[in-house]
């Protein structure tokens, strides 16, 4: 028998090869080949105690750190199941060829967003593409055994649910135009909801949120879908956002705007503490409010020209090229000009400490899975995040060992059908004009009504189903009405004891779960 | 599959604009023409990052292979830019191709590592740069030694061999070193076409001559 994995990204190899190291098969289904996934855009590093910088840092900091980030919501065993693991995650990297930044204490590591110690491991500021080129060859071995096949150009079509349980899935080969059913358990590791938000955000074209839309309709809980982290600091590109790494606040980089004429380092002024290393949905929100005061320009800088030479050198020389190439801007010179844009969805399929989903034999890890982040995620877990699930997920498939009663058959399957790139736009529209930053239920209505008015326009499965997930996302919002990390309401300022739980979507129906 | 065709379209685009950003513009134009009249219907592409990152977007942009999303109209001579899929790869549709022929090669030169990767800090530069690979197939498409099919596997496959060469201490098994003497280093013809070709800057002449170092005269990395 072999278990199915939707993405071919960090999560889904960390699946495959948990699996493979178990002598299971597993058929690798994946829109595109691994190099292509948003893995290998994550910058700044992975998370791990690994205590070589000289400020005793422990797992319990780690845990500490990334709860208070995600503001009390993510579930505190799920965590620590992630921090205890990462160390070990870490150095198994290590031993594939990964090239980290090492002294003779061993790996270094550098200071990132939220987190009070220096527990951030890093190859310049590619470390994403640095795990996946040593991933892709480390599995590739189980290629040639024939424990992972590859499908890489074809995408889930339907996942078939009998009496709540998966008992496999239709892709499309997207070469061919043809269908082909998977039997068995399926891990879906196709990464985050940027689909929604078609040239708003940091990440790629291939997360289209259609395996999160094939869900909902089918049923599965999706949960904190309100839950959108803008990175403080994006640049716009053509046709989308480009990340300018955390990284580059970790080694020095100072946000300012011009106050009356002079530069206000705000970050510092308001934080004493973490100063520029605030929790992003904290920088991003005051970003917000800084340049709708009279007194300050509308334009954010990004401050870099302090950093050592050497740090350039060996930590940021690949960012630097970067800022050269896109904005024509020598940041080593000069401030750069950044304002925020969506980076990481930290709510997707609702799934438990073991990477179940609400559904038997369906399991979901990386981004498209909603844990580990809470209501904000930490720069540096999401990396490890996506490592730690997808291992997880592979060995809760092992452990339950679920088999199909029904061999998946064509028969019932709808036609495939993609939402067009104009469709998405339109609903990008919507969702970035009223899902922003700093939300209230007027705007979060009218986001509702101007869905309503799309859908009218379309009979396309895959464009209604993307709207049912967009609306699906607007509703938790409204229904969430408390602040709390990345979900901003104007209208209810405060964040609520009461509602220190999960907000939880099947169909049509939101409703709050107690975490854990 | 349908016979090869062409299209003349004239389009108004920004000097700034990629030639990504003219695909989607093009491709959210309704009712477009080419110059003959006839419709021109929605033209396949491939993209994932649209930063240079993932390599999805590799075509012959003006005879020559590029990254559609590094590439910007202003760099164009007269205003005119013809694009086409990368020849070296069956073409699926339009401007995509299949390149599953790269994976499959770096399966069967066994490009892995069979134990702990050896560090060593004289590699470390070399590893991060031959990691850096995007798989795009742009130093293929110039080579003048590789044919599909073909026993010689070129640039996309010494450079990720040489990540893994530089990791491997003597006493490693290593299939990968006989493989690339067959698949590399016995059909390269040193023309260097991929040096300057790779989109991601990638020294690829430094790659070619330490994994020759390594796998042809074991001449192992040390500490």
């Amino acid at each position: 028998m072999s278990i199915n994995i939707i993405g071919a990204g960090l999560a889904g190899l960390s699946a495959a090869i948990t699996l493979a190291e178990n002598g299971i098969k597993s058929n690798l289904i994946s829109s595109m080949q691994s190099e292509r996934a948003q893995s290998v855009m994550a910058e700044g590093g992975i998370n791990a105690c690994l205590n070589t910088m000289g400020e005793n840092d422990t797992v319990e900091n780690h845990i500490e750190d990334t709860i208070r980030g995600g503001v009390n919501l993510a579930d505190k065993e799920a965590v620590r199941g992630l921090c205890e693991n990462a160390p070990s995650i870490v150095k198994y990297f290590y031993d594939l060829g990964v090239v980290f930044q090492t002294n003779q204490n061993g790996i270094v590591q550098r200071s990132f967003g939220g987190q009070k110690k220096k527990r951030t491991a890093f190859v310049k500021s590619s470390t994403g593409k640095m795990l996946m080129t040593a991933l892709i060859d480390a599995v590739r071995r189980y290629e040639a055994e024939g424990l992972i096949k590859r499908y890489p150009h074809h995408v889930l079509q339907q996942l078939y649910i009998q009496g709540n349980k998966c008992q496999g899935a239709a892709v499309t080969d997207i070469y061919t135009a043809e269908s082909v059913t998977f039997s068995g358990s399926v891990i879906l590791a196709c990464g985050g909801l940027n689909g929604m938000f078609s040239g708003l955000t940091t990440g790629t074209t291939q997360n289209t949120a259609d395996a999160a839309a094939i869900c909902l309709e089918s049923g599965v809980e999706l949960a904190n879908l309100e839950f959108i982290q803008y990175h403080p600091t994006t640049i716009e590109i053509p046709g989308k956002r480009l990340l300018i790494s955390e990284a580059a606040r970790g080694e020095g980089g100072r946000l300012f705007v011009s106050k009356n004429g002079k530069p206000w380092y705000f970050m510092e002024e308001k934080y004493p503490e973490l100063k520029n290393l605030m929790p992003r949905d904290v920088v991003s929100a005051e970003i917000v409010e800084v340049t709708s005061m009279p007194e300050c320009d509308n334009q954010v800088y990004l401050d870099m020209t302090g950093i050592d030479k050497k740090v350039w050198q060996s930590r940021l020389s690949d960012l630097r090229e970067q800022v050269l190439h896109y904005l024509a801007l020598d940041p080593v010179k000069k401030p750069i000009p950044v304002s925020p844009g969506i980076h990481y969805f930290m709510g997707g399929i609702w799934v438990d400490r073991e990477h179940r989903t609400s559904v038997k034999s369906l399991y979901a890890a990386g981004e498209c899975a909603c844990q580990y982040h809470g209501a904000n995620r930490l720069g540096g877990n999401s990396l490890l995040g996506a490592v730690y699930g997808g291992k997880t997920a592979a060995a809760t498939a092992i452990k339950e060992n679920h088999k199909p009663e029904s061999a998946p058959n064509l028969s019932g399957v709808q036609p495939y059908s993609e939402a067009s790139p104009v469709f998405r736009d339109s609903v990008s529209q919507v969702l970035g004009s009223h899902l922003k930053i700093l939300r209230n239920e007027n705007d979060l209505d009218l986001a509702l009504e101007e869905l309503d008015l799309l859908k009218a326009k379309t009979a396309n499965p895959a464009e209604i189903r993307l709207l049912n997930l967009a609306g699906a996302t607007v509703k938790c919002a409204l229904f969430r009405k408390e602040s709390r990390g990345a979900h901003r309401r104007t209208d209810y300022p405060d964040t609520n004891p009461d509602c220190q739980k999960q907000t939880i979507v099947q169909h049509s129906n939101v409703f709050y779960r107690e975490i854990g | 599959m349908s016979e090869p065709y062409k299209q003349i379209i004239e389009f108004d685009a920004l000097p700034d604009d990629t030639v990504a950003t003219l695909l989607n513009k093009i491709n959210a134009e309704a009712g477009l023409k080419d110059t003959q009249g006839n419709p021109v219907g929605f033209v396949h592409w491939q993209c994932s990052c649209l930063q240079k990152k993932c390599g999805a977007c590799a075509m012959r942009i003006n005879g020559a292979p590029a990254l559609a999303c590094d590439t910007k109209l202003c760099t164009c001579k007269h205003g005119k830019l013809s694009l086409e899929p990368l020849k070296k790869f069956p073409t699926v549709r339009d401007l995509i191709v299949d390149r599953s022929l790269m994976m499959d090669n770096l399966i069967s030169i066994h490009n892995w590592l069979e134990q702990s990767a050896h560090h060593s800090k004289k590699a470390s530069d070399l590893c991060y740069d031959a990691s850096r690979c995007l798989q795009c197939g742009c130093c293929l498409e110039v080579c003048p030694n590789f044919l599909p099919g073909g026993d010689f596997y070129g640039a996309a496959a010494f450079v990720p061999a040489s990540r893994i060469l530089s990791q491997l201490e003597r006493s490693y098994p290593r299939d990968l070193s006989g493989f690339y003497k067959k698949n590399v280093y016995g059909g390269c013809g040193k023309s260097l076409s991929c040096h300057n070709i790779c989109p991601a800057g990638i020294d690829v002449e430094q790659k070619l001559s330490n994994a020759n170092a390594v796998a042809v005269w074991k001449r192992f990395f040390r500490k």
